[in-house]
């Protein structure tokens, strides 16, 4: 009897952590991080998040820009997990030599489900909600 | 038996509220308080949060607690207004940071063209100066030429319009680069200045616009 109760008030319990966790979503992401999810939700995996600032104190734009031919566009890109095993894009460093390997999903997957693809905390991001307010 | 469960059960949910709170975000005093200080503006303690507060980690996940605070890792660095609060170039020039010109030569060196173009600007604002400098420490040729500039000074539309909403040198600065709220470091060059060492470079742009 106790034992049911008990897992009853975890499960409500677990709930509502959920909920406030899910619904406290202010973003203070950092600036030039870019969420990429033109096929992660409707695979069922978690979104990409690229920190730019962390990219930038290891490599100049241009080995990504130019190099590896990076378009200057939030989900311009077709990236997929076969390029990237391929040594295409997040591949060409993510693969056990120059940076760690594919294997590590959730370094990569770490998004919250269902964030759009953008760059964030953008100047026209701010425009529409003005600088930086907590959403 | 069902004692010792149920101590174990209760024992791990404790556990669990006390990690969700120890991820959540501080709490929007904003949310609150109505008459809160910085009501738009987010404040110094807000900057670089760790990934799981930022709103687009999920904390739930094991990978996001293995990722780098941004707070951390730019304490050695020259701080800045806005963007990362980080003056890249500065950084960049005290070699704070060396990143690798190609992926697997960490000595690889560019090839730096120093020019710099002069922008008229109408009105009161400082005229803009544009090194090359600068962008081709970090950036190829062909991250700007011929897309979004044409090589050929004064031959590019610019305005201060355009370059919010992301386009000309908006592409990058407002996203990565340093951003719009930092007047100055574009428009630095005063304008009687401008007319008494650079009359000739500012002259030509004014002219080729018109066409
Ligand atoms: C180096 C970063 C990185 C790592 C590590 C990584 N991924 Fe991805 N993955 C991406 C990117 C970028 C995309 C494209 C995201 C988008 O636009 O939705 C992607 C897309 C996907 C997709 C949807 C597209 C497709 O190819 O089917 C799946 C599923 C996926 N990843 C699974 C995984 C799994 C499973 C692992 C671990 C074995 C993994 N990923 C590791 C970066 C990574
Ligand atoms: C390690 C690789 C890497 C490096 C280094 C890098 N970027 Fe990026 N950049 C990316 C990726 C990945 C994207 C997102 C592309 C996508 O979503 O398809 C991106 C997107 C962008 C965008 C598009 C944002 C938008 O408007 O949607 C801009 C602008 C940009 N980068 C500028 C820069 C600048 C400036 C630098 C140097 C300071 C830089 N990047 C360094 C990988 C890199
Ligand atoms: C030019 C090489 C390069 C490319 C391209 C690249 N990365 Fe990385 N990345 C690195 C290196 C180097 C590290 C640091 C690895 C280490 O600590 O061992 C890293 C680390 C990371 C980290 C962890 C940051 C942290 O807090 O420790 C993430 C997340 C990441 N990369 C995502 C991506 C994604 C997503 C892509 C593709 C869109 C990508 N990277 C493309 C070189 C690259
Ligand atoms: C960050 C963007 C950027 C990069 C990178 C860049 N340029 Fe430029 N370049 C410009 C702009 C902006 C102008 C001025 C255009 C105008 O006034 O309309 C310009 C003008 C020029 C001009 C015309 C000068 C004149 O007097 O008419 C030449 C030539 C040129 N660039 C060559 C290069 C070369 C070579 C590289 C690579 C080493 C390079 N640029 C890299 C942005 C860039
Ligand atoms: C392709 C991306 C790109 C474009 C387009 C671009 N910039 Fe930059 N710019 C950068 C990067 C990267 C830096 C290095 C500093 C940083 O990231 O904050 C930089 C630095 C600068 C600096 C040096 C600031 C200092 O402290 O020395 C000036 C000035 C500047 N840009 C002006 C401009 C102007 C004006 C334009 C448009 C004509 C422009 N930029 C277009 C990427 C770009
Ligand atoms: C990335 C560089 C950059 C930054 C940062 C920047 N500007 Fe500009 N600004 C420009 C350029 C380029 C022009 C166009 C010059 C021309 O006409 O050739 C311009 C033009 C202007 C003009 C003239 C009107 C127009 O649209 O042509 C005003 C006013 C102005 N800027 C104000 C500002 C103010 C205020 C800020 C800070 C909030 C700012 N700018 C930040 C590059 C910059």
């Amino acid at each position: 009897m106790a034992l049911t109760l008990c897992k009853r008030i975890t499960v409500l319990v677990l709930t509502i952590v959920c909920l406030v966790l899910l619904t406290h979503n202010a973003s203070h992401a950092e600036y030039g991080d870019v969420v990429m999810n033109k096929y992660s939700d409707d695979s069922g995996i978690r979104p990409v998040v690229f920190p730019h600032w962390f990219h930038r104190v290891r490599f100049r734009c241009k080995v990504c820009h130019a190099d590896l031919g990076f378009k200057f566009k939030a989900g311009g890109n077709d990236i997929n997990m076969l390029k990237i095993i391929d040594g295409e894009y997040c591949g060409a460093c993510h693969n056990g030599d120059i940076a760690w390997s594919v294997e590590n999903c959730d370094l990569c997957h770490s998004g919250k489900p269902k964030t759009p693809t953008q760059v964030h905390e953008s100047t026209l991001q701010k425009l529409i909600r003005p600088a930086g307010a907590p959403k | 038996m069902v004692r010792s469960k149920f101590f174990v059960s209760l024992i791990s949910s404790l556990g669990i509220i006390a990690l969700s709170v120890a991820w959540m975000p501080v709490p929007d005093a904003a949310a609150a308080d109505p008459n809160t200080f910085n009501r738009l503006m987010k404040p110094p303690s807000k900057r670089n949060p760790p990934p799981t507060q930022d709103g687009i980690h999920d904390p739930g996940s094991i990978g996001t607690q293995g990722l780098q605070t941004p707070r951390e890792a730019f304490k050695p660095l020259p701080p800045a207004q806005s963007g990362n609060y980080v003056d890249w170039v500065k950084a960049f020039d005290a070699k704070k940071i060396q990143p690798r010109f190609d992926s697997k030569d960490p000595k690889a060196k560019p090839v730096i063209m120093d020019l710099t173009i002069v922008r008229q600007v109408k009105g009161s604002m400082p005229d803009v100066i544009f090194p090359h400098k600068q962008h081709t420490e970090w950036l190829d040729c062909s991250n700007c030429h011929p897309v979004p500039f044409v090589p050929q000074k004064g031959a590019n539309q610019m305005s201060m319009a355009s370059i919010m909403l992301g386009e000309s040198c908006g592409v990058c600065h407002g996203k990565v680069a340093f951003p719009v709220a930092d007047c100055r470091r574009c428009h630095t060059e005063t304008k009687g200045k401008a007319t008494k060492t650079s009359a000739k470079a500012a002259a030509k742009p004014a002219k080729s616009k018109k066409k």
